[in-house]
This record gives C-alpha cells, sequence and structure tokens, in this order.
C-alpha cells in the first residue's frame, strides 16, 4: 500500500541553507533511506546524502529525523503517522559539508588520542592468553560500528563547541573504558580519562546509549564504570587504605 | 548562545533548538513534579518532630518512622532512641540530623538522581537533541559538581543506615510488653527495608566495589558472580530510585497518621 509523504529536507552547505519540501511515494516495508533515494532520482537529484550498507552495520547514513539522531537504513516509515511531515538533517555537532553529508573528522581526530592497546612488558604478539570471562565485559563495546550518533547527541559537544578540544565524546571514553577493563593492558588509562580526555565533562544523562543503534549500554557498562574507576584511584578511603596496608602499588592495581 | 544553533562553526544553519516533534518535555515535567512534591512532603516531616513514632496509650506496638532514625536528639520520645541522645532539641535541628544529610547526599550524587535533575532541574540538557540554555559548561569537573565523586563515601554510609532501619523493623515486631505482635505496620516497614536494600546495593559504586573494579574476573569467581547478580539489580536502579521514595513517604505517612490516631493498625498477631 502506497502513499504520499511529506518530506522536510535541509539542503546547503556551511555558508547557508534551509529546509525544502518534497512530495514523496512511500511503499510498504521501507526505510527513512529508501525515501532519500528516491528523491534523488526524483525531485533533488542533487541531494547529497552518505549512505552504504543499509543493512545498520556501516554507521554511514547517521542524520536526524524529525530531530532525533538516527540511522536513515533503520528508521522504518511505518513508525510515522502517513500525514506527518518528516523533517530530515544533517547531524547537527559536526560542520555541514553539503545537505545531509557532515564532516565527521573530530571523530578520528580523538581516535587517534588515544594510544593503542599496550601488552605487558615482554609479552610478544601470539603470547597473549586471557580468559575468555576476562574479556567479554568490554566485548559489547565492540559491537560500535562508529556512526558517531552518540558523538552527535552528547551534549557537551553539541551545545558548546569550545568543549571539542577537551571532551573526547562517549564512543572515545567507551574505547578507554574497554582499554582500561583489558585483562592484558598495562596503561594508566584511568589518569588519562579524567585528565586528557574529558570524562568529568560527562554528566552521565545518558543520551548517547538512547540513541547507539547497537543498544551499546555506554553509560551504565563504560563510562559510569571509568568515573568508579578513577574515584577507586583518586577518592575512595577503602581502597586507599587496602592498598597502604598490603603495599599495594599501581602495577598491582592494574593486576587486579 | 548553544552551538546547536549557532552556525558560526561550520553546522548547518537551523535556527530550531530542537526539530523533535515528540512529547520530550514530559519526562523532565514528571520528574520535576515528582522530585518536588517528595522534598516538600520530606522536609516538612523532618522538621514537624512529632508523630514519628507510635506511642498513643493502648497501642501496644512501637513504629519508628525512617525520616527519624537514628532518633538521637535529646527531644526524642526515649523509646524511640534505639541508639541514645546527644543531640540537642533545636527547633531546626531535625531529630535524625546524623544520617538525614549523608542519605540526602546518597541520593544527590546517586548515578541516576544526577541524570533525572540534570536534565529536569538544570536542563542539561532537557532532553537528548534539545539545546539547552546555558552559555557555558564545564559539567563534574570543577567544584562543586566534582564533589559527585564522593558517592562512594555515601553509600558507604547509606549502608550503615540502613542497617539501622532494618534494626528498627525487626525491634518493631516486639510490643511494648515483651511479647511478639504483627501487623500491617510491621508489613510496610519490612517491606521498605528491603526495597531499601535493593536500593543501596543496586547502585553504579557498589557494581563497581562488588568487581567492576577487577580486570581478571577469572581470579575472582565469588566476585564475579556477586557482580553478575548486581548488575542486574542495577538494570533497575532508577525503577528502584522512585520505588524506594514512595516507599519512604508511605511508611512515613502510615506512621503519622497511626501515630496521631487517625487510624489504628490492623494487628495480625498481637
Amino acid at each position: 500500500m502506497s502513499y504520499w509523504a511529506h518530506f522536510r529536507v535541509w539542503r546547503g552547505d556551511s555558508d547557508k541553507g534551509e529546509l525544502v519540501d518534497y512530495p514523496a511515494e512511500v511503499n510498504e516495508g521501507e526505510v527513512v533511506l529508501d525515501i532519500i533515494h528516491r528523491l534523488q532520482q526524483t525531485e533533488a537529484q542533487d541531494l547529497a546524502v552518505r549512505w552504504n550498507c543499509k543493512a545498520g552495520k556501516c554507521g554511514s547514513c547517521s542524520m536526524e529525523i524529525n530531530g532525533r539522531p538516527r540511522l536513515a537504513c533503520m528508521t522504518r516509515m511505518n513508525t510515522f503517522a502517513e500525514d506527518e511531515v518528516v523533517t530530515v538533517t544533517p547531524l547537527r555537532t559536526f560542520p555541514v559539508i553539503r545537505d545531509l553529508v557532515t564532516d565527521v573528522s573530530f571523530n578520528y581526530t580523538k581516535a587517534r588520542e588515544i594510544p593503542s592497546f599496550a601488552p605487558p612488558e615482554g609479552v610478544e604478539p601470539g603470547e597473549y592468553r586471557m580468559q575468555q570471562v576476562d574479556v567479554e565485559r568490554s566485548q559489547e563495546f565492540r559491537k560500535c560500528i562508529e556512526c558517531y550518533l552518540c558523538q552527535n547527541t552528547c551534549h557537551v559537544v553539541r551545545d558548546h563547541e569550545e568543549n571539542k578540544e577537551a571532551f573526547a565524546g562517549p564512543r572515545y571514553l567507551m574505547r578507554i573504558a574497554e582499554l582500561d577493563m583489558h585483562p592484558l593492558d598495562s596503561a594508566d588509562r584511568q589518569q588519562a580519562a579524567q585528565e586528557e580526555h574529558g570524562l568529568g565533562y560527562c554528566n552521565i544523562t545518558k543520551c548517547c546509549t538512547e540513541v547507539c543503534p547497537e543498544h551499546i549500554k555506554i553509560t551504565d557498562n563504560a563510562l559510569i564504570p571509568l568515573k568508579e574507576r578513577v574515584v577507586d584511584r583518586k577518592y575512595d578511603p577503602v581502597v586507599w587504605l587496602g592498598n597502604k596496608l598490603f603495599r599495594r602499588g599501581e602495577a598491582a592495581n592494574k593486576n587486579r | 548562545m548553544s552551538s546547536t544553533t549557532d552556525a558560526s562553526t561550520g553546522r548547518a544553519q537551523i535556527s530550531e533548538r530542537t526539530l523533535r516533534t515528540d512529547r520530550w518535555w514530559l519526562s523532565p515535567l514528571l520528574n520535576v513534579a515528582g522530585l518536588g512534591a517528595w522534598v516538600i512532603y520530606a522536609t516538612v516531616r523532618v522538621f514537624m518532630q512529632s508523630y514519628y513514632f507510635t506511642d498513643l496509650p493502648g497501642q501496644q506496638y512501637s513504629y519508628l518512622t525512617p525520616f527519624y532514625s537514628p532518633c538521637f536528639s535529646v527531644g526524642c520520645t526515649p523509646e524511640a532512641s534505639h541508639f541514645g541522645q546527644f543531640l540537642p532539641d533545636w527547633w531546626w535541628l531535625p531529630y535524625a540530623a546524623i544520617s538525614l544529610p549523608f542519605l540526602l547526599l546518597f541520593r544527590l550524587t546517586c548515578y541516576y538522581y544526577r541524570k533525572a535533575y540534570y536534565r529536569a532541574f538544570y536542563l542539561s540538557p532537557p532532553a537528548c537533541a534539545v539545546a539547552e540554555p546555558h552559555k557555558k559548561y564545564t559539567g563534574e569537573t570543577r567544584f562543586p559538581l566534582l564533589a559527585q565523586n564522593l558517592h562512594r563515601y555515601f553509600f558507604y554510609f547509606a549502608g550503615l543506615v540502613t542497617l539501622v532501619n532494618t534494626y528498627d523493623a525487626v525491634v518493631a515486631f516486639i510490643n511494648k510488653d515483651g511479647s511478639f505482635g504483627f501487623g500491617l505496620g510491621n508489613i510496610i516497614l519490612v517491606a521498605n527495608v528491603v526495597l531499601l536494600w535493593l536500593y543501596t546495593i543496586s547502585c553504579h559504586s557498589c557494581r563497581s566495589i562488588i568487581g567492576g573494579r577487577l580486570n581478571h574476573f577469572s581470579k575472582h569467581p565469588v566476585r564475579y558472580k556477586l557482580w553478575g547478580q548486581v548488575s542486574v539489580l542495577n538494570g533497575k536502579h532508577m525503577q528502584l530510585a522512585w520505588t524506594t521514595l514512595a516507599s519512604l513517604a508511605i511508611t512515613d505517612f502510615y506512621i503519622m497518621a497511626v501515630s496521631a490516631g487517625w487510624w489504628g493498625d490492623p494487628r495480625i498477631v498481637g
């Protein structure tokens, strides 16, 4: 059963832009990305959109649909009423290149700022031994498809451009949490998280979790545990006393 | 001005704070109403300094409301002070002035309540993808919000106070003449204590202390198992946060009503 929907798509570049109205035919089972493609074939042949897999696994078609950060390929048209206006805009946290395509290089910069996995001294590749139970917690974080919806929706940088320098964003704080929880990683991630990657900016309002298309519990399983690990280290009197009594140093703390 | 609506940084020029069409404002509104109502009720009750202990003539049972436990003021009814009296009896000093500030701080620094009041009261942000009104934002990097990291201390203290509440609930089964008694009030007190334990144990700090801080679960099988169980409870932390607010208010109101003689406690035994 098809019907005609009313689409409003943001068209423009970094200098100027506006919401443009388009009528668009919608067929049963279609998603928003299908309609964007139909507009490219009919009404707006120069409409720029980034997409790839159409299966919710590449993270390319991130955009804002009726103001909510979503993957266009995973947003079914039957979630809207037939007479509802569907507004599609680019991600609002990153500089726009053209139409629905944004420059997400902020995220690549932040990724490069995190030192990679650091095995203990003397342990060579091929000699890594670890139990499944020790690594499965952080495997949840490996489901990330780098769609940057969490980075886009996080108000720390979305509403405050000036914080982009100091704050890595939920995706990369999750990466630090993953490395800190790794049984063989020997780098000091906790101090770096707090002092270099802006963990303190996060006020755990959970928008990153709400928008994650992979349903990763970013806040509860990565950010809060990371904050708690910083607290272990810097503020907890019982941990401090335990370290003093049993003469545990930083290395032992990492190897717990 | 929020960067969301400011296109000077090369972002798409969209002047609306949000293009969301759903009722995003409902959740912060309900939080303001719910938390506000509870704070007003609790404030009135802790400064009332009456109707906190059931000791009307003829009442064999004795219930103490959690809002007055432990009752350390010299103004407390002696039978309500299970752990002594040493605080002066001033109108502006709650009878449970030792425990209440820590319980308040435990809830104030709780990760769930932080989310709720940052969104509802500070509008930071009011909802996801809705621009906040503040010009600057430093989050929890500076005083006073840096002190949110002290949640761990308040968790330890809240555990102690919950032990005291548990003691109160157990003592309430003993009538004034030393016999065993059991009424609706006991059920309410026990239910409240069970919920308080669930809320306290499901805390994110507890989850970290129990096992979250470990990197080698395989070396600590007992703590790993406990961590798994606390993690399940932790998933219900929001629901427990609200349920315990309700159970505390209901328990207090019930004891106030019985203490004031508005209604009697239906007794099952004794």
